[in-house]
């Protein structure tokens, strides 16, 4: 009897904090997002759909333009970690931890610095553009802060370590004969690669993939630092509509839409792939 | 993040593609692919370093003026910089000690049991790793405000401790599961009781995964931005104090600060991989 209670005893005050501060607030949101009234009088539920259809008419753009932001940010993330995780992987040898490690140098730096150290970096008249625009190379009006290329830039970035890992879980995982066989059965690099290696990648370039997209299209320090208002994502609207205008159903209706939005595919991942590669490159 | 640096490949075992050289030669440009991608990412943090030790003379810590070392001296000059730096430390070290706890109980119990709610446990789990952090903060807020709460450090530590216990408890539950079993049957064999043999053996063989669990606990609250942003109310961590002065130009203070935490992260992570690697793999 006791050792059948033994689990629920230990899981229980951390899976009752889980429930307190993560499945009930997500409940409070969706029913907040279907009442109406203000925050001086108070709220009613009122079953108001109309809240979510006219949010998402009236943010469409940037609600659009983050999952752009977020899509293309995943594809360049790809190609670029994919040979850097390949090396690490077939190359790397006895170093390969410490590339490891020199990929996630960024992360002892907070997010918002390093994010600024880029503006820093960028900035129109700054020591990098500054010097190329005196030195003629560069048109004076010349700028890149305040461009989809400077915040896809800033996002890409940020997040590159979660790509990386969890491509070089997978490539690390690959049997070096399998390979050898393909080379044996007379396949080129190139027929080796496209029919073994990648097809073994997959299941980490998916982890990746997660692992980037959902935070990289919700995101929004690096469209407010690196970007301007032509360039602003959805969580800056989620974030000043809670925050400046503290219109609460409209900015609950948004962060569900978002949240219903990238959850289908996170659970879609979840059951096609299982939960294991990406909870195993989150702990890293 | 953490990071564990021990090779998971056996040395002796040869490179999986074998010397032919044509691989060699796109080995060789990979490398040094490998190399820029890494100097890109240095770059930024090579820049927030060298500003630290700018003789600026203005607001804006912007242009080179020459090299001082006064900033690490008046390191704590700015009474608001310095508050919120404590206020981030105290509340990473509370999450730190409570996701600990919390998580190292969840981890163990998935690791050791087989029981019912298992699943849907790793599920909300899996969820609260993968969710946007936008919306865990804004579900938070609302959950405040509806609770009418006051926004201050109890619920940024609130909102700290909650997003960090999957991660503690996916590495305890890791490190669990590849317990060997055969030595607590051996102390149950020499007469030790269920309870001694836990506190005695098992708990000691899962220690290093609840210590590295609690440091990332540590980091990712440290560190966090978009979910205190939703949950401080007035209240400034580091993080929001940098965001809030990002428009009036950031004095070097929080450059010497972003490069002592730095350093002080690296050392740990080195260390920590130094030692488990004398411990043999973790």
């Amino acid at each position: 009897m006791r050792r059948r209670l033994a689990p629920y005893l230990l899981i229980l005050p951390g899976s009752l904090w889980l429930m307190l501060f993560f499945v009930v607030p997500m409940a409070t949101m969706l029913s907040l997002s279907l009442q109406q009234g203000d925050v001086v009088s108070g709220y009613v539920f009122t079953g108001h759909w109309q809240t979510y259809v006219d949010a998402i008419v009236d943010y469409r753009v940037q609600l659009i333009r983050s999952l752009w932001y977020g899509a293309v940010a995943t594809l360049v993330l790809i190609v670029l970690s994919f040979p850097v995780a390949y090396w690490i992987a077939f190359y790397g040898g006895r170093r390969k931890a410490t590339y490891l490690f020199l990929l996630l140098l960024p992360f002892f730096v907070s997010f918002v610095l390093r994010t600024i150290s880029w503006r820093h970096v960028l900035t129109d008249d700054g020591f990098l553009l500054g010097a190329l625009k005196d030195a003629g190379l560069l048109p004076p009006a010349f700028h890149i802060l305040g461009t989809s290329f400077a915040v896809i830039g800033g996002l890409v970035y940020n997040f590159l370590p979660f790509m990386a890992l969890p491509v070089y879980v997978a490539l690390e995982r690959i049997d070096p004969r399998v390979v050898e066989a393909a080379r044996d059965l007379y396949a080129n690099p190139a027929t080796a690669f496209r029919k073994v290696i990648f097809p073994l990648a997959l299941p980490g370039v998916f982890a990746g993939v997660l692992m980037t997209f959902v935070p990289a299209s919700s995101d929004y320090v690096n469209s407010a630092v690196l970007g301007s208002s032509s360039t602003a994502m959805i969580g800056q609207v989620i974030q000043a509509q809670y925050l400046a205008s503290s219109d609460y159903p409209t900015a609950s209706a948004l962060s569900f839409a978002l949240m219903t939005v990238l959850l289908i595919g996170v659970f879609a991942y979840a059951r096609a792939l299982g939960t294991e590669d990406v909870m195993k490159v989150a702990t890293r | 993040m953490t990071v564990t640096l021990d090779d998971t490949a056996a040395p002796a075992q040869p490179d999986a593609v074998g010397p032919r050289r044509g691989r060699l030669r796109g080995g060789r440009m990979l490398h040094l692919y490998t190399w820029l991608v890494i100097a890109w990412l240095i770059l930024p943090i090579a820049i927030m370093i060298a500003f630290g030790f700018n003789d600026t003379k203005g607001r804006f810590n912007q242009s080179w003026d020459g090299f001082t070392l006064k900033w690490y001296g008046r390191l704590f000059d700015l009474d608001e910089l310095t508050k919120a730096l404590v206020i981030s430390v105290l509340v990473a070290l509370v999450t730190m000690v409570v996701a600990g706890a919390l998580g190292t109980g969840i981890g163990y119990a998935l690791g050791r049991y087989a029981f019912r709610g298992a699943g849907s446990l790793n599920l909300v789990m899996f969820a609260t790793i993968s969710s946007p952090e936008l919306v865990m903060g804004a579900s938070l807020l609302t959950l405040f405000v509806s609770l009418g709460l006051g926004l201050g450090v109890v619920t940024i530590t609130i909102a700290h401790v909650m997003f960090s216990i999957s991660f503690v408890a996916a590495v305890v539950r890791a490190r669990v599961l590849t317990l060997d079993r055969s030595l607590e049957e051996a102390a149950a064999d020499l007469g030790a009781t269920p309870w001694t043999t836990f506190w005695r053996v098992t708990f000691p063989l899962i220690l290093p995964a609840v210590f590295s669990g609690m440091l990332l606990a540590f980091a990712l609250s440290i560190d966090d931005f978009v979910v205190t942003n939703f949950t401080a109310g007035t209240t400034t961590t580091f993080p929001l104090w940098i965001w809030g002065a990002t428009r009036v130009g950031l004095p070097p203070q929080v450059n010497v600060m972003g490069t002592l935490i730095f350093l002080v992260g690296v050392l740990i992570a080195v260390v920590s991989s130094a030692r488990g690697r004398r411990r043999g793999p973790a």
